[in-house]
């Protein structure tokens, strides 16, 4: 045997963050979209150009016609949103915790949720009339199931020896609900906040298509109907960035809520 | 505090719907002070029967009971666990604190207590960090401040130092005598280590495989302090050997199941 070096053969599993890569793909995209729009090669009226949505969504920012759009999604959103989470934490809890709330909750859960929650808009409006009620409450649906169902998942969860141990130092129902199931369901219930975030925008965005005077589901619906392309893009683009907003603010908060995750 | 197990037997139902039998008709007496050894190969119920006498399990025949006066702001027994059982998202210090809180003891006064075990467990300059920054010797030193934080009158030990390694071992099993000599409390711990079993306890109870029986109760008459040298003198060796030679039959059984 010829005297060899080992190699490091496990060289090539090793991955790159290529960060300078993520940023030039993302402008040779909008380059290229820019130039098609330059060209001609589109009319505007159906593909406007980047650098116009830009402007556009400036001089809307400027009149404050963009600030009343996104005020009153927002707050739309954030009650839909906060009653949805509330009311699906607790039931999580409930059903996962107390076996008389598990017999009666689950197969309640279970027939309702595959229900596409925008089928009950409707039904919702001939409730609570056309105003904001209705829109709050299809946006709280949404986002109560998936809620629901992860905090039920993660109280389920719940490492058996913990329990045990929190009865062998005199801890009743309530304390164990407070110091170790929802503790240790915080995962979880962060992953539900995350799914209904994403399902709230959405119902949003369906829900101010009916009967509404402000926001940006009206905003992008009104401009599509006049036909002002450039307008309906920037309400797009409003959308995506509350998407990564929200998304960037419940990975915050989650840090801050659950410090004795490693790392 | 004395701990009296009365013709107790515990059977269970396991997961295919089969009753198991853990143990059958244990008598057993603990003296107050005592540090009392449980001994038995895997399996033959001696961490039921720690949870039996905690309180966490019901026996299915046979009483359990607690003799002696409690003090009043003190509990009867409280745990420590094998696996630590820790919360992960409280710091050393809210750990050591959780059996204070169900007792309803006010902040300052829980801190004040869980100083005192702090230091005695020597747990100083950790009690900030969370469980996943200690290593298994401090999370254990953590479980252990933890149960004497509640000044139980018996500390029930479910083999609280089997998953650390052989040299933190050695030394948790010095400091945890040096604490038992300082604060003298009733001790029930459950071992499959017959070297530590005979290096600890003033008594070991041999226990049967399953269903769980007492095979013999062995008095242990080393001197204390125990140290580590005692661990290569002829006494030491010979009960060891006298225990082994009990269980012996018992293990190579298991072995051929």
């Amino acid at each position: 045997m010829t005297r060899a070096p080992v190699r490091d053969r496990a060289a090539f599993l090793t991955r790159r963050e290529h960060r300078t890569l993520r940023v030039v793909a993302l402008l040779l995209l909008l380059a290229g979209w820019e130039l098609v729009a330059r060209l001609g090669w589109v009319p505007v009226l159906f593909l406007p150009s980047p650098l116009g949505v830009l402007s556009e969504g400036w001089a809307m920012l400027q009149s404050g016609e963009l600030a009343g759009h996104v005020a009153s999604s927002l707050s739309r959103l954030l009650l839909g949103f906060g009653v949805g989470a509330a009311l699906g934490i607790a039931v999580g809890v409930a059903v996962g915790f107390f076996a008389v709330a598990e017999a009666v909750g689950t197969p309640i859960i279970a027939a309702t949720f595959p229900i596409p929650k925008i089928a009950l808009l409707p039904l919702l409006i001939l409730w609570l009339g056309l105003g904001e009620p209705s829109k709050v409450a299809v946006i709280a649906l949404g986002v109560f199931f998936p809620m629901a169902i992860n905090t039920f998942t993660g109280v389920r969860g719940a490492d058996p020896l913990l329990v045990r141990a929190a009865v062998a130092f005199g801890a009743g129902r309530w304390s164990i609900i407070r110091k170790v199931v929802l503790p240790s369901a915080l995962p979880m219930i962060f992953a539900g906040l995350r799914l209904g975030a994403g399902t709230a925008l959405l119902l949003l965005v369906a829900a101010e298509m009916i009967a509404v005077e402000s926001g940006i589901g009206f905003l992008v619906l009104h401009a599509g109907n006049l036909m002002q392309t450039t307008k309906l893009m920037v309400g797009i683009v409003v959308l995506s960035l509350l998407g990564v907003l929200s998304h960037w603010s419940l990975g915050r908060l989650e840090r801050l809520a659950i410090p004795w995750r490693a790392g | 505090m004395r701990v009296l197990v009365d013709g107790v037997s515990k059977t269970y139902v396991d997961r295919t719907g089969r009753p198991v039998r853990a143990l059958e008709a244990i008598d057993l007496a603990v003296e107050s002070a005592e540090f009392v050894a449980i001994l038995g190969p895997s399996g033959c119920g001696k961490s039921t029967l720690l949870n039996l006498i905690a309180g966490l399990l019901a026996p299915t025949a046979g009483t359990i009971w607690l003799d002696g006066e409690l003090p009043p702001g003190h509990v009867a027994t409280a745990m420590v666990f094998q696996e630590f059982a820790l919360f992960p998202w409280r710091t050393a210090q809210a750990n050591i604190e959780l059996g204070l809180e169900e007792l309803g003891v006010p902040a300052a006064e829980r801190a004040r207590r869980a100083r005192r075990f702090i230091e005695l467990t020597g747990l100083q300059g950790f009690e900030t960090k969370y469980p996943h920054q200690l290593s298994g010797g401090m999370r254990q030193r953590v479980g252990i401040a933890r149960a004497l934080a509640v000044e139980p009158a018996v500390l029930l030990m479910d083999e609280p130092f089997s998953a650390l390694d052989a040299q933190t071992r050695q030394l948790m099993q010095e400091e945890l005598l040096g604490i038992w000599e300082r604060t003298r409390r009733t001790i029930v711990y459950v071992t499959h280590n017959i070297h530590e079993a005979v290096y600890m306890a003033d008594r070991v109870v041999v226990l049967s495989r399953r269903p769980g029986r007492v095979l013999a109760e062995v008095k242990i008459e080393l001197p204390r302090p125990r140290v580590e040298h005692l661990l290569g003198e002829p006494a030491f060796v010979a009960t060891v050997e006298r225990i082994w030679s009990l269980i012996r039959e018992q293990a190579a059984q298991a072995l051929r199941e």
